[in-house]
């Protein structure tokens, strides 16, 4: 049966029907979907974990076991996951273990570009990758078998384009024949002490010649011979890029981007004159070409940062004489308003963060929606580097500080990213006293990535009922003697907590406790009464604008005098915080 | 380069239901016997940015991505949002926008105005331009959700496929209930 398929949707099927028993994973943009898609095939134990070093133990665990085991993740989700990685390549396997990394060249989503190939090689595990739909679920079911083959950890490397772009894929039937689970002692595998690693490492080495070898007769790596003048190594989505680009080109497609195949690239490369290699971010591929001793030109062409495209592509290889310049573009319009991504009508962030931009507070962000409230005009940012980082490095910046200085630092991150990886940072905090303050945006989902249930939601991925961490108990179990929950939604209340807790040479936490508005569901987010503008009462004086709501519109006066304000019966969910802003009492419920 | 693709371009603000129009084109072309690639930004974007959805069909399709200047068709939701995106279009292609505006941040915040005249821009750089009031033929079907339904069906006729074709793909895309209203949707958006 045919189906369009997102790639995301095509990993999740390819590893139901390589017989996969066990997912786990962090949501990450772009990787997220994979596990929700892999949480319909019910013959799959698919779960959120808290953070992505979890989520690889889990899927080690259970691969141990002797199941077939999925971990899926962003790109930078694998820096946190590196530990278990580096050493579950020595382990290797018993059940198939499959790691999914997505990449996001651009950062459509992302803090970072990292290139997610120099895991592959740095941890010695080989990486396949994907170039449309088709290939993420074939790829995805040759990778559990390559597991087991070689006896190793298989990462897939995806990117935005594949993870978020759709294709036609054919689908096929879930393997029953796989050995069922079981307990197998099996120590000088299983338990890496100095002893038993030093015994495994040379079979990691051996595996990776083994590998590439494999690489040189394998169909996933295939040369495409057409024009004997230019030759392109790609691999990936630049395969389809250089395809549209340079469509006479001969092309050695890699299905695996390491270990690297020898032989077939050396037999590639004399089949042409010019040998080029096409890939997005580092020149991966190309390093490796060069040490083999072949000419190649690479990143003298391409930008090491950002995606790729056909029309990228072609001017590049315009631009260096290779094929003819290119028709100029159509023209491009005059400059208009940008539309940047902002927090929605009704989030519960945007109290705290007028707030914080009030009390003049040094923030030191995280992860999530709420690192919008860097944009204007909030303007109540002042750090971001990566998932619990806030709370740690407003620790750290106390330390470098005078105690005037200090008392502005607060560190602002959601429950779902304190979850991940904030924990050690405030027990950090509480033990070493560092007098700073932190606010946990406790919104009940991880919002940013599309609302996936984390350890404090009260559900779990399939929709079940679970235990729910309690935010305020945990803060205090880990030392922090000053703990207060804050309605975001109540702008004075906010503020007194801001204040009291900011002048306190201790360790604080503020909680706030309104639900992100777009969760669904009888017990979460609640609209209120919505609310408009008095055009009688309403000044004109822009308070209410401050807090940047999409619900609110300035419409000047054609007149010359002046504007009013305007607010979207559609758009406004009723949380009043504008209302609170508006000393004229001219917003009130609609009638 | 590849005459035998037609690139078509959705775009709009997020939460406009784009992905979900550009799910539709899809699923219709697929039915319809053609390879079909579609690409699009999710995460950060949707938190009403400026969203764009690139659906190319064919023979076979390679890159997910229109290529720059390359777009015979751009299916507009939004005005503003519809001019952004003509630079992406080759000279000739057609333009079908939905006769809606939604304002940007600074817009709203009273500081920038929101760019006057935009259909006569569009019509002077793409005489082949269909300005469609969306919402309000959708309200005659029965819902003003069913906006995008209506582009649809004005922006089918413009490409070749049956209508039946059009059909089977909505009662596959698109819940039971709603079914009926978007299917007069449909209608009254391939009659314009």
């Amino acid at each position: 049966m045919k189906e369009i398929l997102s790639g995301n949707e095509a990993i999740a099927r390819g590893a139901y029907e390589a017989g996969c028993l066990v997912a786990s994973a962090y949501p990450g943009t772009p990787s997220t979907e994979i596990l929700e898609n892999v949480a319909t095939y019910r013959e799959i134990n698919a779960s959120w974990a808290p953070n992505e070093k979890v989520a690889l133990e889990v899927a080690i665990g259970a691969s141990f076991g002797g199941a077939r085991a999925l971990a899926c993740m962003k790109h930078v989700g694998v820096n946190v996951a590196a530990d278990p990685l580096f050493t579950a390549s020595y382990t290797g396997v018993r059940g198939g273990l499959v790691l999914v990394a997505a990449d996001d060249p651009e950062m459509h989503s992302s803090q970072d570009e990292q290139d997610s190939r120099n895991y592959a090689r740095f941890a010695k595990v080989p990486m396949l990758e994907p170039a449309d739909s088709a290939e993420c679920l074939a790829f995805t079911r040759l990778a559990f078998d390559l597991s087991e083959q070689f006896d190793t950890p298989v990462m897939l490397r995806s990117c935005t384009r594949i993870s978020h772009g759709k294709s036609v894929v054919e689908l096929g039937e879930r393997r029953t024949d796989l050995p069922a689970p079981k307990l197998v002692k099996d120590a000088p595998k299983l338990v890496m002490l100095p002893g038993n690693a030093r015994v495994r490492h040379p079979l990691v080495e051996e595996r990776s010649v083994k590998l590439s070898e494999y690489g040189d007769a394998a169909a996933i790596n295939r040369m495409e011979i057409r024009s004997a003048e230019i030759g392109v190594i790609c691999a990936g989505v630049t395969y389809q890029y250089v395809r549209e680009a340079l469509p006479e080109a001969s092309v050695l497609k890699l299905g695996m981007v390491w270990p690297l195949p020898h032989n077939l690239i050396k037999e590639f490369s004399a089949k042409v004159k010019q040998l080029f290699v096409v890939e997005e971010l580092d020149p991966f591929i190309e390093d490796q070409v060069k040490a083999l001793g072949i000419a190649c030109q690479g990143k003298g062409l391409t930008s090491l940062c950002g995606e790729l495209s056909p029309g990228r592509i072609r001017t590049a290889f315009a631009k260096a004489g290779i094929i003819p310049a290119v028709a100029a573009e159509t023209a491009a319009a005059e400059p208009v308003p940008s539309r940047p991504p902002n927090m929605c009508p009704g989030c519960p962030h945007r109290g705290l963060f007028y707030e914080l931009n009030r009390a003049n507070a040094y923030v030191t962000g995280d992860i999530g929606c709420y690192t919008l409230g860097f944009m204007p005009p909030l303007n109540a940012m002042d750090t971001c580097v990566c998932m619990g980082a806030s709370i740690s490095m407003g620790s750290g910046i106390v330390r470098a500080l005078p105690p005037e200085e200090q008392q502005r630092v607060v560190a602002v991150i959601g429950d779902s990213t304190f979850l991940h990886t904030g924990l050690n940072s405030l027990m950090e905090m509480a033990w070493n006293k560092a007098p700073a303050t932190v606010v946990i945006l406790d919104n009940r989902i991880t919002a940013m990535t599309g609302r996936q249930e984390n350890p404090a939601s009260g559900y779990t991925l399939s929709g079940e009922e679970a235990h729910e961490v309690n935010i305020p108990e945990l803060c205090r179990a880990l030392g922090v003697k000053h703990v207060r929950v804050v309605d975001p939604y109540d702008l004075e209340a906010t503020r007194q907590a801001l204040i009291e807790e900011m002048s306190r040479p201790e360790p604080s936490v503020i909680i706030t406790n309104r639900p992100c508005c777009l969760i669904k569901g009888a017990d979460r987010f609640e609209k209120g009464t919505i609310l408009e503008v008095d055009q009688g009462k309403c000044t004109g004086c822009k308070a209410c604008l401050r807090i940047g709501c999409p619900a609110i519109e300035w419409k000047p006066n054609p007149d010359g005098n002046k504007g009013k304000a305007f607010i979207d019966p559609q758009l406004c969910t009723g949380c009043t915080v504008c209302q609170q802003l508006c000393k004229f009492n001219a917003i009130g419920g609609r009638k | 380069m590849n005459a035998a693709v037609t690139n078509i371009l959705l775009v709009g603000v997020g939460g406009q239901g784009i992905l979900l129009a550009s799910e539709i084109l899809s699923e219709a072309f697929m039915l319809a016997g053609f390879d079909v690639k579609k690409s699009e930004i999710h995460g950060m974007s949707q938190r009403g940015g400026s969203v764009v959805s690139h659906v190319r069909f064919g023979k076979e399709v390679y890159s997910p991505v229109v290529p720059e200047g390359e777009g015979d068709v751009l299916f507009g939701f939004e005005l503003l949002e519809t001019y952004r995106y003509l630079s992406l279009l080759k000279p000739g292609a057609t333009v079908v926008a939905n006769d809606y505006k939604i304002a940007p941040p600074s817009v709203l915040l009273g500081q920038a105005a929101y760019p006057a005249d935009l259909p006569g821009k569009i019509r002077a750089r793409f005489p082949d331009f269909l300005l469609v009031d969306g919402q309000g033929l959708a309200l005659q079907a029965g819902d003003v959700r069913a906006a995008n339904t209506v582009m649809l069906g004005a922006v089918s006729k413009r490409l070749q496929i049956e209508p039946a074709v059009w059909q089977q793909a909505l009662e596959k895309m698109v819940p039971k209930k709603a079914l009926d209203i978007n299917l007069k949707a449909f209608t009254m958006g391939r009659e314009l």
